[in-house]
């Protein structure tokens, strides 16, 4: 007799735990039932990410490096898993490599976006970015996984916390993703992921006050990129616009992704004896 | 107190003309609708300028278009910089007659224009100048392309210097401008204007047009405008957020502030005094940076306030033009109404009132510097900008507390902390979510260094290599 497999649940990932939507609604995509999260979804997401900045931000570079690091492995680890779930083998091969090349940006790039300021005066003056806070992202729905990776690792390494909204008719990789990122040392709260409808959930956020900027990568609709970035401007939320033209996600993505959730802070002192 | 005779800056160094045109494609051309820009010091009527209507913006949004297609995008990056150079140099040789004519319309003691603001004018646009023909080596990558027409809206506290700030960066990284100055404010950036012309730049690579919150409306949306660049208000920035949102325009954005100034018990108090003064008296306190919330550290509160109110009493408020003047004029009766409304507010929550005994002028727009002790964080002093020379003082007794105090406001423009302890510097300058951070100093401004705020003082940087960014496609 042969045996009877576990099927899995495919569940929110909310300050590094695995709720059901508080809604109690799922919908049924890539052949399972998934959470669709809801607007109080968001706002647990919110909560628990706000909550994450202290330390996340205040780790050191390295820790953070090294925790994006492990992450990597096991990303390695899931690879087949991956594959399973239809993911193009060459694009979970790539995804593995974005993570590595971003955890190695930790301890960069503040080397390579800040610097020292000659001023006419006896002054020190150095500037060196910080993460902007909370960043709610709208996953590409084209690539699930390359995708995924390609906007979440550059906007957590510098140290911001993230509310991501998984691809709405390819979640499974984005809940799979959570559960990689879930056993690699990385603080509840960091990243915070939500399947469901993009439509229901994305104006919340985009509303929501404790949010401090959105990365609008994954909304294909310009009317509803539209008016998020109306209610984006309420508490002038820094807005990365989806893409003009279709984005090559295997390409070389530069710092364009980490420098748009920075900011940039200038310290003076005067020197003297 | 010492006696001092009046010590008057010549106007005659100025010749204002009594009507003023909008700067398009090179050319001074009639404005349809006009209205008048006065003194605030004694509410004379300075001059008559255009207030620019929607076709007149597009004349000029158009005449920037084909100015960056046809000569500035395309011009190699020594020869811009080149103008530029001229420009800085230009402002330099008329420096006596920018200061005085700022003073004139802003209303800010000559004593600040001459050695403040046009200075730095003329060292913004030498700054800049430099970086045109280096832009490759700016960290944006091997060639970074401009953007094309950069619509720039400016508010009336610095006048001339918020122009340099926008007009340098942008021609710099090879754009072309449209340039609307605050309606109280006009005159300098038409003197500007002419500077141009004596520079021989081509026209339309810099256009000017005149007026208030509707021509600038008109800017900020018009489809040809490729970068939206607005400094002001936070509300008005809101409205321009929305205005752009689904567009492709990048914005910058430079906003309101309610900067925490904070003072612990090992500061050299004299010091820590002359820089809450200059933080908050500082240009009548019209400015997005200031110094408008003190933080005492309880143990040297009494100490602070009593060497504080020593210090205020010599503050000299009075004609602006007059060379031992410390604080000028108000800038308008509009504004002089939001200061006196929001410090009614003040007293009728519960805070003290205090200003030093101090004569003001008859006629025109004057405020006493001001301090409200007993303010607590929900007063609306502590939290709203009042944008003149009011100071809110808080206390606090521990490092954790000041900069849990200090960041409790939507806005994140600027923070001062006076301490001799080197380690506590760094471990606030850490925490303060500010965008400048000056320790044992206050309101220092230089073009190699980047200014601008977090959360809802704005985004984008403006000097230092960070302000090409806003300016580049990248």
């Amino acid at each position: 007799m042969s045996r009877l497999a576990v099927r899995k649940t495919y569940k929110l990932f909310i300050g590094g735990k695995f709720p059901r939507s508080e809604s109690g609604r799922s919908y049924l995509v890539q052949d399972a039932n998934v959470a669709l999260a809801s607007r109080k979804d968001v706002r647990d997401a919110v909560v628990a990410a706000r909550a994450a900045v202290k330390g996340w931000s205040g780790a050191t570079a390295y820790n953070r490096g090294q925790i994006l690091y492990r992450a990597a492995e096991m990303l390695e680890g899931r690879r087949d898993q991956f594959v399973a779930l239809g993911e193009p083998e060459a694009e979970v091969d790539a995804a593995i490599d974005r993570w590595v090349w971003y955890a190695g940006w930790s301890d960069k790039i503040a080397q390579v976006y800040g610097n020292a300021n000659p001023v006419a005066g006896p002054y020190f003056n150095l500037s060196s970015p910080e993460p902007t806070g909370v960043v709610g992202v709208v996953a590409p729905p084209e690539s699930a996984l390359l995708g995924l990776v390609s906007v979440v690792a550059p906007a957590i390494v510098t140290g911001n916390t993230v509310i991501v909204l998984a691809a709405e008719e390819r979640p499974l990789a984005a809940v799979t993703l959570a559960e990689v990122l879930a056993t690699s040392d990385l603080p509840g709260g960091v990243v915070n992921l939500l399947t469901g409808k993009v439509a229901e959930t994305a104006p919340w956020l985009a509303a929501h006050m404790d949010v401090n900027a959105l990365d609008l990568a994954g909304v294909r609709d310009a009317a509803l990129a539209t008016s998020l970035e109306e209610a984006a401007a309420e508490n002038l939320k820094r807005v990365l616009r989806p893409p003009a033209a279709p984005v090559d996600w295997s390409a070389d993505p530069g710092i364009g992704r980490m420098t748009a959730f920075l900011e940039t802070k200038t310290v003076w002192h005067p020197k003297g004896t | 107190m010492f006696e001092y005779a009046p010590a008057p800056e010549s106007r005659s160094i100025v010749d204002i003309k009594p009507s003023y045109g909008l700067f398009v494609d090179g050319q001074w051309i009639d404005g349809q609708v006009r209205d008048k820009t006065v003194n605030p010091a004694n509410e004379e009527v300075l001059a008559e300028v255009a207030w620019a209507t929607e076709s007149e913006v597009d004349a000029a949004v158009r005449a920037a278009r084909a100015a960056y297609e046809n000569v500035w995008s395309t011009m190699p990056g020594r020869e811009r910089a080149k103008y530029l150079f001229r420009i800085a140099r230009i402002i330099q040789e008329r420096a006596r007659e920018l200061a005085v004519l700022e003073s004139l319309d802003n209303g800010k003691p000559i004593r600040e224009s001459r050695d403040v603001d046009v200075p730095l004018v003329a060292a913004h646009f030498f700054y800049y100048a430099g970086w045109a023909d280096k832009l490759g080596y700016a960290g944006f990558g091997a060639s970074p392309r401009p953007i094309g027409v950069a619509g720039q809206v400016i508010p009336w506290n610095f006048p001339l210097l918020m122009l340099a700030w926008k007009i340098a960066p942008a021609l710099a990284a090879g754009n072309t401008v449209v340039l609307k100055p605050a309606e109280t404010t006009p005159l300098t950036a038409l003197v500007f204007a002419e500077i141009c012309q004596e520079a021989e730049l081509p026209p339309g690579v810099v256009n000017i047009v005149t007026g208030a919150g509707e021509t600038g409306h008109a800017l900020v949306s018009h489809p040809g405008v490729d970068k939206v660049a607005f400094t002001g208000s936070t509300e008005v920035g809101r409205a321009i957020a929305r205005a752009v949102a689904g567009s492709r325009k990048k914005l910058t954005l430079e906003l309101g502030g309610k900067a925490a100034n904070i003072v612990f018990e090992d500061a050299p108090i004299d010091q820590a005094v002359e820089g809450i003064v200059n933080g908050i008296f500082f240009n009548q306190g019209h400015v997005c940076c200031a110094g408008s919330r003190l933080l005492v550290q309880e143990s040297v509160y009494d100490e602070v306030l009593a060497s504080l109110k020593r210090r205020m009493a010599l503050l000299r408020v009075g004609d602006p033009l007059d060379k031992n003047t410390d604080i000028g004029a108000i800038n308008s009766a509009a504004q002089l109404e939001r200061i006196r409304t929001l410090s009614e507010i003040g007293s009728e929550e519960g805070a003290s009132r205090w200003s030093p005994p101090c004569e003001l002028p008859e006629r025109g727009f004057w405020f006493a510097p001001t301090i409200f002790t007993g303010v607590t964080q929900a007063h609306r002093i502590a939290r709203e900008e009042i944008f003149g020379p009011v100071l809110s003082v808080l206390t606090f007794r521990t490092p954790a507390e000041a900069v849990e105090k200090a960041n409790n406001t939507p806005y994140g423009l600027s923070a001062g902390v006076w301490t001799d302890k080197g380690s506590r510097i760094l471990w606030m300058a850490d925490r303060l979510r500010a965008g400048v951070v000056w320790a044992n100093t206050f309101n220092k401004f230089d073009p190699a260094s980047p200014f601008g705020g977090y959360k809802e003082s704005g985004y984008g940087r403006e000097g230092g290599r960070h302000g090409l960014e806003a300016y580049l496609d990248v």
